[in-house]
């Protein structure tokens, strides 16, 4: 053994240190990555041994390795062991292995729960600290679930250092775990006010985080933010606080006009120019959010402006950029102010760094009017022309083209000059944007009818020196306008001076060296040119250019039937074909222009871009339903996929129906009418409410106005110089403006601005600049009825959306963070309205018998289901731990002073497993179920039983306990506190129904037996814990009791059991008998109760069921103990069954004419309550959802956990209600009316 | 929120590499390299900002990085962090280690990546700011050192008693 020992230190002297591993990597230049394996296997081996220093080291060297890129997960579960190393410095190396290299997917991390908690709570505060820092980079859902409740505890740490470091961390754990932000919330909140500045900061840190996400949620914190802003000093705390406020402004205009004076102060008073900086921010932020409302902040826009320009002006780089991005947001709301600097801007544009260059160009975009467009486009030029062969260049062109194109050709006056920046751009070499340009102009040509012309004799020339574009393939990004040429020349040939030198130019070989695409479109287009040139040789009796033409297809064609490409082969040799019998009829002198010009009649018409997303679906219409059965998972794959679509018979059965007679034929024919008929999936061919868009008739409703042409299209020679637009724009626009003084002379009255413009958007100081033409652009298409939501979803996959939680409500039981104890799974969902989050319990003690009322709702939304899933994954994976937890820390901000009395009453020290189930069951989320049950107490016939010993296995069950002790003074106690409860939950209610009175408190607790030890009670009989599996075989049901400890002993040993019927069996753990009772997983001291929870399988739903019960336990004196035993009756209600599931209106109404449902009603009379009352009692009693409310009627749904569906038509008029309801299964609904019925007699 | 903080020698060499987000190694590594070229193409005195390259972040992030000698650190941040302050928060961080260091070159952190590592564990944890005082920074560090050291005494004289 000491041989050992001392051999292994002797290795270790020769082991590589870090330092060792990084010199000798250096000295290995050549052969580096040879190096680094020898050294892998090194550390593999070092691995292997037992000592943790060098295990420590090893892993050191790993995290080395790792930053330069090899792999190093294989050596996880070492990492865990040197993680879980008592000494600090080998912990620590392990930790930060662990924070480069874990992450959600690493497995190993599920090992390190205990060993983190541990840590986390280690009595040196530098453990806890590498711990928090380390779980900070790889904290999984499971991790934050299992350990939200101690670094909650650790936010209330005494070490400050501590205190920041749980602070922060708990932004991630929110993110991981978004159930455990509402309980935590209050803690976080109070740490904004914590002494310690470093803590402060985090919370404020912590807080910005959240609400930069989910402004909306942290709106009630803006007096503390505000306070914070006036009182801190803390530059860091300061600008984290503006930014918020930048975010919430928006959402409380009020917010804005108060933060206005404050913001102004600290922009005179800082010398800080990171928060001068943010507090211009925030103040553009409140100017936009006030420019709708506010009539005069003109100081503060002008103050803002002025400040930024010092920062552009500034030598400071990084101030001049920052300027920049700020002058944008302003330019948004108050472009005016912004265009007063434009000289500025455009300096920027000289700057030798590209992020400004950028950034100024940004500014650009919104500086435009119809006055400076063609001036600041030239500019652009210029600079294009300077930044050959950069992505800069790009970027200036891209910009071009955005400028310009901006909110529908807004600024642009003269279309001529457009179109040839347009050609001019084409000349730039490189570029990866032709398809870009090549847009533009088919956009132009076809939605500016004026232009056609102009765009057609422009791209005719570009045709013809097409040679030019393509001189070098490599570069071929521009050849895209080609495309985009050839298109125009074809489609629009109608302008075309001469088509025949541009189907020459069309044709040549050059142009098969062109991509695939842009051939097939020459191809296409030089047909459509030929019938042009048929068109207009018509009629002459010379024949010899058609002839010319027709030849010259026949001669060039056949090298593009030749191409590789199939649409550009498909369209030539058919196209090819075509002229062949043309030239034949010409032979014949027969005219055949028409019958060519027909093949391309016809205009085509822009098309919006979302015009095919926004065709209403038809009525009817489920696009998502199968069209037939879904085939059944147990069809193997290789199944002949034509099984889902059709029902006939297989190929080969085809023979025999020749065979079926006449008769049957018919039948069938008849029958398959029938049920295309019913089929609301069958489309048919009668006429429908939707519009055909391939009509050609359309086109005349396109509103395309009639162009007024003031100057004449001129054509300069050669390819067009834009600039000389700009010289005659300039010269046209002052004529305009002579003659316009003229006229005002004449007329005062006569205004030109009435004349079918469309663009009266524009500023009006532009008033003067009258378009060249005055261009109408034709509208883009959109599908009539068109649903006109443009609703932009966020990213599903944002995390933060999780964290989009209501966080003022006061927090209901069931959101405690969960404790480690004996979880049962939770899978309740229940009514929602409006889709709001609402929570509310309450309580309300009744005397003795304590009839305890409670009411809960909870959200639905799909965290939910997601925390159902991690509670059983945990479930599964902590089957086998137990530990005690810091459970008394829970506290809850609904229940004050008494909850924390009651839980500082405990006996804490006692036994700390105690006080951690107590606190488990108060955590644990409670369900809201209803089930009634009638109070059924027989406390005789002692029953042995023996200790079992707490099994593992439990903890499949859900469970769920609560205990009370010392007969009278606690239970007091006790009511006491619930009452409290239930006064905070009454607040809530107030807050959430608008506007209606309180619900009263509803519980779904009833006493399910007592006697003067123990008292039990139900709280309700409906769980699902597994939708999927439960509606295969079978259903689960979850029963959750309540054990009151009321006599002054010690209670142990209890065990649950009930008579299993032949519909429903309680699930007992596997081995054990059908007879044997559950071991409730708890002692209850005196003055304690508990929850556990019981599962139940059932076969049948249909009916409601009584089973008998017994609980047997051993109440221990001090000096002697005596077993006893309780009977209960637990009682199955038929709404038990039913889980609370959301339902939309129309698959509900969809769901209530499909006709598979029978429909029952019943009526109430003498019904006092407010209808919102009577729907949260059906909603919270019987698991129902509202799918809709209109005044005194309203739709509700439920299902059952075997999926029957129920659906109510609850209606109410004077006292009397009436209920319509249909269900799939008659038996079942019956039974639901009667126990609704026999809710509302009750009360 | 910070989402990576490297630090590369004007050979684009990694000295310290720090992700707040998950990303498998090779990964890790073309956002390092592709982060130096971004980085390493700019002229001196130009402004300290850049948007984001494509693998790291998207348009709502940017680079804020400074360069000292002949290392740069490079801190990839979203929107919520303010761009001077991240500048402050790289000078911060750079003054430390100068402290801990005493004279801090590149070699230091070569050999001693781990203790940079440690170093930055106190001012950054998980992305977001935890400490500015570099005061603090210095106490919290020494006083882990300290520990550390007790340790290693305390491991070497036990070995020495066997």
């Amino acid at each position: 053994m000491a041989l050992k020992i001392v051999k292994g230190s002797i290795d270790r002297m020769f082991d590589k240190n870090l330092q060792d591993l990084v010199r000798g990597i250096r000295n290995h230049k050549e052969d580096e990555a040879k190096y680094i394996s020898t050294c892998i296997d090194e550390i593999k081996q070092e691995l292997k041994q037992d000592n943790i220093a060098v295990k420590a080291n090893a892993v050191c060297k790993l995290t080395y390795l790792q930053m330069l890129g090899y792999d190093v997960s294989w050596a996880a579960f070492n990492i865990v062991e040197v993680m879980s190393s008592s000494k600090f410095t080998y912990k620590r190396i392990g930790y930060l292995a662990a924070s480069q290299c874990f992450h959600e997917s690493t497995d190993v991390i599920m090992l390190t729960t205990n060993q983190i908690r541990k840590d986390l709570s280690s009595p040196n505060q530098y453990d806890t600290g590498v711990a928090l820092t380390g779980l900070s980079c790889f904290v999984t859902p499971d991790l934050a679930r299992d350990l939200a409740n101690d670094i909650m505890t650790l936010m209330s740490h005494t070490k400050p250092y501590i205190r920041k470091k749980a602070v922060l961390i708990m932004y991630k754990v929110f993110l991981k775990y978004p159930e455990s932000l509402r309980p935590a919330f209050p803690r976080l909140k109070e740490k904004l006010e914590d002494p310690d500045p470093g803590v402060q900061s985090a919370a404020v840190n912590v807080i910005c985080e959240l609400a930069r996400r989910n402004p909306k949620n942290y709106l009630s914190l803006a007096p503390l933010f505000f306070k914070l802003m006036t009182s801190s000093t803390n530059n860091w705390v300061l600008i984290k606080i503006i930014k918020l406020f930048g975010a919430l402004t928006p959402l409380e205009p009020r917010l804005g006009k108060k933060l206005i004076e404050p913001l102004t102060n600290l922009i005179h008073s800082t010398s800080a120019m990171s928060l001068l900086y943010e507090c211009v921010n925030t103040v553009i932020a409140v100017l936009i959010s006030l420019s709708s409302g506010m009539p005069n902040h003109s100081a503060s826009i002008q103050l803002c402006v002025q400040k930024l320009r010092i920062l552009i002006e500034d030598s400071d780089q990084n101030l001049k950029y920052l300027g920049l991005l700020a002058m944008s947001k302003i330019l948004k709301t108050h472009p005016k102010s912004v265009q007063s600097h434009k000289d500025l801007i455009l300096q920027c544009l000289d700057d030798k760094d590209e992020s400004i260059r950028l950034r100024a160009l940004d500014l650009l975009y919104g500086m435009v009017s119809k006055k400076n467009l063609m001036e600041i486009v030239k500019k652009l030029m210029l600079h294009v022309d300077k930044a050959e062969g950069t992505t800069y260049r790009d970027e200036l062109l891209t910009k071009i083209i955005d400028i310009c194109s901006q909110s529908n050709y807004q600024y642009i006056t003269n279309f001529e000059w457009y179109i040839s920046i347009l050609v001019e751009l084409t000349r730039l070499e490189g570029t990866r944007h032709g398809h870009l340009i090549a847009s533009q102009m088919l956009d132009v040509a076809i939605r500016v009818k004026a232009i056609r012309a102009f765009a057609v004799a422009q791209m005719a020339t570009l045709l013809d020196n097409a040679h030019l574009l393509t001189g070098n393939t490599q570069r071929n990004g521009i050849c895209e306008v080609l495309y985009a040429a050839a298109w125009i020349c074809g489609e629009f040939s109608e302008h075309l001076e001469n088509p025949m030198q541009t189907l020459e130019a069309m044709l040549r070989p050059k142009v098969a060296t062109l991509p695939g695409h842009i051939q097939a479109v020459y191809v296409q287009n030089s047909a459509k040119l030929f019938a042009t040139v048929l068109k207009s040789q018509e009629g002459d009796t010379d024949s010899t250019t058609t002839q010319e033409a027709s030849q010259l297809m026949i001669d060039r064609l056949p090298l593009f039937v030749q191409s590789a490409n199939l649409e550009v082969q498909e369209r030539a040799s058919c196209i090819l074909q075509l002229v062949k019998y043309i030239q034949k009829l010409q032979q014949k002198d027969v005219e055949v222009a028409e019958e060519v010009c027909a093949l391309f009649a016809g205009e085509l018409n822009p098309v919006a871009p979302k015009a095919q997303k926004k065709v209403p679906v038809p009525e009817g219409l489920d696009l998502d339903a199968w069209i037939n059965e879904p085939p059944s998972e147990s069809e193997s794959e290789d199944e002949q996929p034509k099984a889902i679509f059709t029902k006939e018979e297989p190929k080969h059965s085809r023979p025999r129906h020749t065979e079926v007679d006449e008769k049957e034929l018919a039948r069938r024919r008849e029958a398959r009418k029938q049920e295309q008929a019913n089929n609301p999936f069958y489309i048919k061919a009668s006429p429908s409410s939707q519009k055909v868009y391939q009509d050609t008739s359309g086109v005349e409703h396109i509103p395309v106005v009639q162009i007024d042409l003031s100057v004449p299209l001129k054509v300069p020679g050669g390819l067009p110089m834009s600039d000389q637009y700009v010289k005659l724009e300039e010269e046209r626009r002052q004529k305009v403006r002579a003659e316009k003084k003229k006229k005002e002379k004449k007329k005062r009255k006569e205004k030109r601005s009435g004349r079918g413009r469309k663009h009266d958007s524009g500023p009006e100081s532009e008033e003067d600049i009258a378009p060249a033409h005055m261009v109408d652009i034709v509208t883009e298409e959109m599908p009539e009825n068109a649903l006109p939501s443009d609703d932009d979803e966020r990213d599903p996959s944002d995390p933060h959306k999780a964290l989009d939680i209501d966080l003022d409500k006061p927090l209901a039981d069931n959101e405690k963070l969960p404790v480690r104890s004996h979880r049962a799974v939770e899978a309740q969902k229940s009514p929602v309205e409006d889709g709001e989050r609402e929570n509310a319990a309450s309580q309300e003690p009744k005397k003795k018998s304590s009839k305890d009322k409670k009411e809960k709702k909870k959200d639905k939304d799909r965290d939910r289901k997601k925390s159902k899933e991690e509670k059983k994954k945990k479930k599964h994976k902590h089957e086998e731990k137990e530990e005690d937890l810091l459970g008394g820390q829970m506290e809850e901000p609904v229940v004050q002073s008494e909850e924390t009395s009651e839980v500082a009453a405990l006996p804490t020290s006692s036994s700390a497993e105690e006080v951690a189930t107590v606190a488990a069951a108060e955590a644990a989320p409670a369900p809201g179920a209803p089930s009634v049950t009638a109070p059924d107490s027989e406390p005789d016939e002692p029953k042995d039983t023996e200790m079992e010993p707490k099994s593992s296995k439990h903890k499949k069950k859900k469970q769920k306990k609560e205990k009370e002790d010392k007969e009278k003074k606690k239970k007091k106690h006790h009511h006491h506190h619930r009452h409290s409860d239930a006064g905070g939950e009454e607040s809530v209610q107030n807050g959430t129904v608008e506007e209606e009175e309180p619900l009263p408190p509803m519980s779904n607790y009833c006493l399910l037996a007592e006697n003067s030890y123990i008292k039990m009670m139900k709280e309700d009989a409906d769980e699902v814990c597994d939708i999927q599996g439960n509606l295969q075989d079978g259903s689960q049901v979850v029963v959750s009791v309540i054990f009151e400890n009321k006599c002054e002993s010690f209670l142990k040993s209890m065990e649950f059991n009930v008579l299993d019927s032949l519909n429903s069996k309680l699930q007992r753990p596997e081995g054990s008998g059908p007879h044997d009772g559950l071991v409730v997983p708890f002692q209850l001291p005196p003055g304690v109760s508990n929850e556990a929870r019981f599962v139940f399988t059932v076969q049948s739903i249909v009916m409601p069921q009584k089973l008998k019960g017994t609980l047997t336990f051993i109440v221990k004196n001090e000096d002697s103990s005596t077993h006893e035993k309780l009977d209960f009756k637990l009682h199955f209600t038929c709404t038990s069954y039913l889980i609370t599931t959301p339902c939309y209106s129309d698959a509900f109404a969809k769901l209530l004419e499909s006709g598979d449902l029978k429909s029952s009603s019943i009526r109430l009379e003498g019904v006092n309550m407010p209808f919102h009352h009577l729907l949260a009692r059906i909603c919270f009693h019987h698991h129902f959802s509202v799918v809709e409310r209109i005044d005194s009627c309203a739709s509700m749904y439920s299902r059952s956990i075997q999926g029957h569906h129920v659906c109510l038509l609850v209606k109410t008029s004077a006292q009397t209600v009436s209920i319509d309801a249909k269900c799939d299964e008659p038996t079942l609904l019956g039974n639901v009316l009667d126990e609704i019925k026999q809710t509302f007699s009750q009360c | 929120m910070i989402k990576a903080i490297l630090i590369f020698n004007n050979h684009g060499k990694p000295r310290l590499s720090k992700f707040y987000e998950h990303y498998n190694e090779d990964t890790e590594q073309q956002i390092i390299r592709e982060t130096f070229h971004l980085v390493s193409k700019r002229d001196e005195n130009v402004c300290n900002f850049l948007e984001g390259g494509m693998l790291i972040g998207g348009s709502d992030y940017k680079l804020i990085y400074r360069h000292y000698a002949t290392l740069y650190f490079v801190f990839c941040v979203d929107s919520s962090e303010s761009e001077l302050g991240i500048l402050d928060l790289i000078q911060v961080f750079v003054e430390t280690l100068d402290k801990c260091f005493e004279n801090v070159c590149e070699l230091d952190l070569i050999f001693h990546v781990d203790k940079v590592h440690h170093i930055l564990a106190e001012m950054v944890m998980g992305g977001m700011v935890l400490e500015t005082n570099m005061n603090e920074i210095i106490t919290q560090v020494d006083a882990q050192n300290k520990m550390e050291k007790s340790e290693t005494f305390i491991f070497q004289s036990t070995r020495q008693d066997r």
